[in-house]
């Protein structure tokens, strides 16, 4: 769809209507509420929804959507919803309860998600997301969602991410697995009721829309690998990020692009692809075959000391290493905030001492988290009581004992905060199809707070989308859907069918993993922790000369009419390679450095991202043309009511 | 296997050993079971493996035996796995006749060829159960634990529907003990472990962590009856052999299975209409 249109949202002529409603920071969203138009509840069964994946944020609005009576049908590509990588989260969700007693209110989470997006974010949606913090909690614990307790019953809370007030909640290191879980029983207990249509093991391929709005989607089923669409009043896409361009990421192995992706080839715009975030403590690859990383709770920076040796290529095992030669780098850095600085900050100090060539591990590739100095003064019963989890899992996967010998750890790319663009209403640049949790851009501006992820997924499904999508529909009551004889769905499994077929019948000698690994090599190096303008430019030679050889030469062996992981990879790399060039054109325009955007050239004298408020305190949202042109750059100008921008430091 | 205790023990002692440890590799033979769909025959295939590092996931193995076949032109080995961090329960295999492999408490994905010999033969089966049907290859369809749950394994309770979460105090004990059964991953290794294919396992955890809290209560004895009898609806029965216990990967205790059968004759004794039978 080469041609721009306008919805409700008008997004032709470059101008993006964010929808923010007006009125003090603080009411804006009641306010809202009232204004939107609602649906009777006897009409809501006749609108059909569609919501695509089941993690936290699309099993909780499928749920919620439902309860309220639309007639929901959602799809996940996995055999089960409960199996979606909101599963893997480990530290907790953030809520504005102040339990703790500590000074904690919705205006300083809101404060502190604003600051800590490095003021990228929009304001309304972060202030909201901060009000419904504290419903989340409540709908969750109700759920049955086994939360830490205190030995009164009460629920317990920590202090996460360097925060400066105990607001994170958690169940042991597997929040997000529980509060998956809770999504996941919830929306079994609608698909009991036969309120929710669940398709699983079937996957998005594309967004159907007529005259301009969403109608309706086209899905293959893995299994059978029949090609079906799917009509409905509106399209939900809760999809996830696009960590896995990277290819080694800590996302799970199936996570990608493509339904957002497809969506951004129909219309959606996409924005701040360059936005993406770094976790500083993973365990570092092994050989050229490793196939994800792992994440070590970020918690471990509170006793670990990091360190590498002073000596170039030091091959000496770590205790033959006397401490004279050892350089703790960011506890002589940065001495206030020692081994505790910000993720981004951490990550890029150990890119820039291993790519000095002081990296340990047989491969280099990694910096010491060494907790020989609290076993010492603690004793090993105290740290085995906080850590042993996370050290017996450290061992698992490295046969290293750390214990006796330092952690090995590296940075990897963890979340995205780039996605698609969505106006207030959480409503993409397409009228009728939104974007929810990672899968769109909306809240964490250019950097994400640990314990935000969960906490932005469960708010756009339990609490907001349920609000919002009816003021659309509202206007909409007694328009039929679709019907799927119209030639629009003909046309798009027609072209779905025909791009499967393109990946079966290249007959290359390479396989899709390979040039995934290739790719993201590229685009590790150049669009990772470190960006500069020769690099991108580089990204922007390198990645379309990949692309054109993986047309050339894939090899997907199997058919297309049976379950073939190869055939589904081929097409999420294909959409990989797009999104790449995006986050590198996105990366070259946004000349400033600004959370997980790190460009080299926009630096303070002490080595910390350099914003510039006056030419970037925007959005950049891409509209996608076609495959031989670039998208075109349009402007969400972001206005700051109420919080000053001042420039991070952690010295 | 003796040589994978020997790995395990050397990298606890000092760090030369663990360093020293990195960068052995081991030539394997694999039998992997292939069936090109649920009602075709099946065979096992055998592959070489050599050069095989150490540090690699058994699934990594999986990847590269898949490499070589998509280079010599043929098709790949299908096997499900997602997170590979042993948390999102995709993952199966049974590995020389045990499920997700020898080592306790590991899944498949987090199972590392450290802990095999060089020169070991393995073999690699799918999950063995009626209810779990092959899918194709290493792929089964463990869609009957989700009619499980959709049975009862929630709490009725509507979003927005709910007062503030501190109004309700859930004893420490109890908070404790109903996240050690809610940290299934419903993989179905308990399943797959068991001589009867009976998922006592799987069902009990679901049950103990929602029974054991206040905000279970209303429901506790409909939702154990029915759990119960959408179980036995696909799966065998329960005959305390503990191989589900000992399979599973993240430990989930037999004293939930007798839990939920004491639930289960309460539920059945209960006259439900009655208030205060808690």
């Amino acid at each position: 769809m080469a041609e721009s249109h306008s919805g409700p949202n008008g997004a032709s002529n470059g101008v993006l209507d964010s929808r923010v409603p007006d009125g003090p920071m603080a009411d804006k969203w009641t306010d809202h509420k009232f204004s939107m138009k609602l649906v009777n509840p006897n009409n809501k069964r006749r609108f059909e929804i569609i919501v695509v994946g089941t993690g936290l944020a699309g099993a909780s609005a499928a749920a919620s959507l439902s309860e309220l009576g639309y007639r929901v049908k959602v799809f996940t590509f996995h055999d089960s919803p409960r199996r979606a990588h909101s599963i893997a989260a480990q530290g907790g969700i953030n809520a504005a309860k102040n339990y703790t007693n500590d000074g904690d209110s919705v205006h300083r989470l809101f404060y502190d998600t604003v600051k800590g997006g490095d003021y990228r974010s929009r304001e309304a949606n972060v202030h909201r997301l901060a009000e419904v913090s504290l419903n989340i909690i409540d709908q969750c614990a109700a759920q049955g969602v086994p939360f830490a307790r205190e030995y009164g019953g009460l629920l317990d809370n920590r202090s996460f991410g360097g925060a400066q007030v105990s607001r994170t909640f958690y169940a042991r290191g597997q929040t997000g697995q529980q509060l998956l879980l809770g999504a996941y029983q919830a929306l079994a207990k609608q698909v009991a009721a036969g309120s929710v249509e669940l398709y699983t093991r079937t996957e998005m391929l594309d967004l159907v829309t007529k005259d301009g709005r969403a109608c309706g989607i086209i899905t293959r089923d893995l299994i059978s690998g029949e090609i079906a669409a799917h009509t409905g009043h509106a399209v939900v896409l809760a999809t996830g990020g696009y960590g896995n361009v990277y290819y080694l990421s800590t996302n799970a192995m199936a996570c990608n692009v493509t339904a957002a992706w497809r969506a951004h080839r129909r219309g959606a715009y996409f924005a701040n692809a360059c936005y993406t975030q770094i976790h500083p403590t993973c365990i570092p690859a092994s050989d050229e075959f490793q196939s994800k990383l792992t994440l070590m709770s970020e918690s471990l920076r509170n006793d670990g000391r990091i360190w590498v040796p002073e000596q170039l290529d030091d091959a000496r095992s770590p205790d033959l290493i006397p401490e004279s030669e050892r350089d703790y780098y960011l506890e002589r850095k940065y001495p206030a905030f020692g081994n505790l600085v910000p993720r981004d900050v951490a990550s890029r100090n150990a890119k820039t001492v291993v790519d000095q060539g002081k990296g340990v591990g047989p491969l280099r590739n990694g910096v010491y988290l060494d907790f020989s100095e609290v076993i010492e003064r603690d004793g090993h019963p105290a740290v085995a009581a906080k850590y042993g989890n996370l050290f017996d899992m450290y061992e698992r996967i490295t046969g290293e004992n750390p214990y006796a010998v330092p952690m090995r750890i590296y940075p990897a790319i963890h979340y995205t905060m780039g996605g698609l663009w969505v106006d207030y209403h959480l409503m993409t640049t397409v009228p009728g199809c939104y974007s929810i949790g990672e899968a769109n851009f909306s809240d964490h501006g250019a950097n994400r707070l640990g314990a935000s992820a969960l906490m932005q997924g469960l708010a756009d499904g339990y609490f907001v989308l349920p609000y919002t999508i009816g003021d659309d529909l509202a206007a909409r009551l007694g328009e039929p859907v679709v019907p799927l004889s119209d030639p629009v769905f003909a046309q798009a499994t027609s072209e779905v069918t025909d791009a499967t077929q393109r990946f079966l019948s290249i007959g290359g000698t390479r396989s899709v993993d390979w040039f995934h690994r290739e790719l993201g090599k590229i685009v590790w190096d150049y669009i990772g922790m470190e960006r500069t303008a020769a690099g991108l430019e580089k990204a922007l030679s390198e990645i379309p000369a990949l692309e054109a050889e993986f047309w050339a030469d894939l090899r997907v062996s199997g058919s297309g009419a049976n379950l073939n992981s190869s055939l589904e990879k081929a097409g999420r790399v294909a959409d990989f390679f797009e999104l790449a060039k995006l986050m590198a054109r996105d990366a070259l325009v946004r000349e400033e450095s600004c959370g997980g955007h790190f460009r080299a050239e926009h630096q303070t004298p002490e080595g910390e991202a350099q914003r510039d408020d006056e030419n970037f305190a925007h959005v950049a949202a891409w509209e996608w043309h076609s495959s031989d042109t670039t998208q075109t750059r349009h402007i969400e100008e972001l206005e700051f009511e109420e919080v000053a921008l001042t420039q991070r430091s952690y010295k | 296997m003796s040589g994978a205790n020997d790995v395990t023990s050397q990298a606890g002692q000092t760090s030369q050993t663990s360093q020293q440890s990195h960068g052995r590799t081991l030539s394997l033979t694999l039998r992997i079971w292939r069936q090109d769909g649920p009602d075709a025959p099946g065979r096992f295939h055998t592959f070489d493996a050599p050069n095989i590092s150490e540090d690699m996931s058994f699934l990594e193995l999986l990847d590269i035996i898949n490499e070589r076949l998509i280079e010599g032109g043929d098709v790949p080995i299908e096997f499900d796995h997602d997170c590979r961090e042993g948390i999102c329960g995709m993952c199966s295999l049974m590995i020389n006749g045990r499920a997700h492999g020898h080592e306790l408490a590991t899944t498949t994905c987090q199972l590392h060829m450290r802990k095999f010999s060089d020169g070991d033969v393995i073999t690699v089966e799918p999950f063995r159960a009626k209810a779990f049907p092959v899918v194709r290859d290493l792929v089964v369809d463990r869609s009957s634990f989700d009619r499980i749950i959709e049975a009862g394994g929630y709490i009725s309770v509507n979003t927005g529907a709910v007062g503030d979460a501190n109004q309700t105090p859930v004893p420490k004990e109890a908070a404790d003990t109903s996240m050690d059964a809610a940290a299934c991953i419903g993989c179905g290794a308990c399943v797959a472990a068991c001589p009867n294919s009976a998922a006592q396992l799987f069902t009990s955890a679901k049950l103990a962590h929602l029974n054991l809290i206040p905000q279970g209560q209303p429901q506790r004895w409909e939702r154990t009856e029915a759990m119960v009898e959408t179980m036995e609806q696909f799966f065998g029965s329960c005959t305390n052999h503990g191989e589900c216990t000992e399979a599973c990967p993240k430990e989930i205790s037999l004293d939930f299975i007798a839990f939920m059968n004491r639930d289960y004759v309460k539920a059945k004794i209960k006259n439900r209409k009655l208030t205060g039978q808690s």
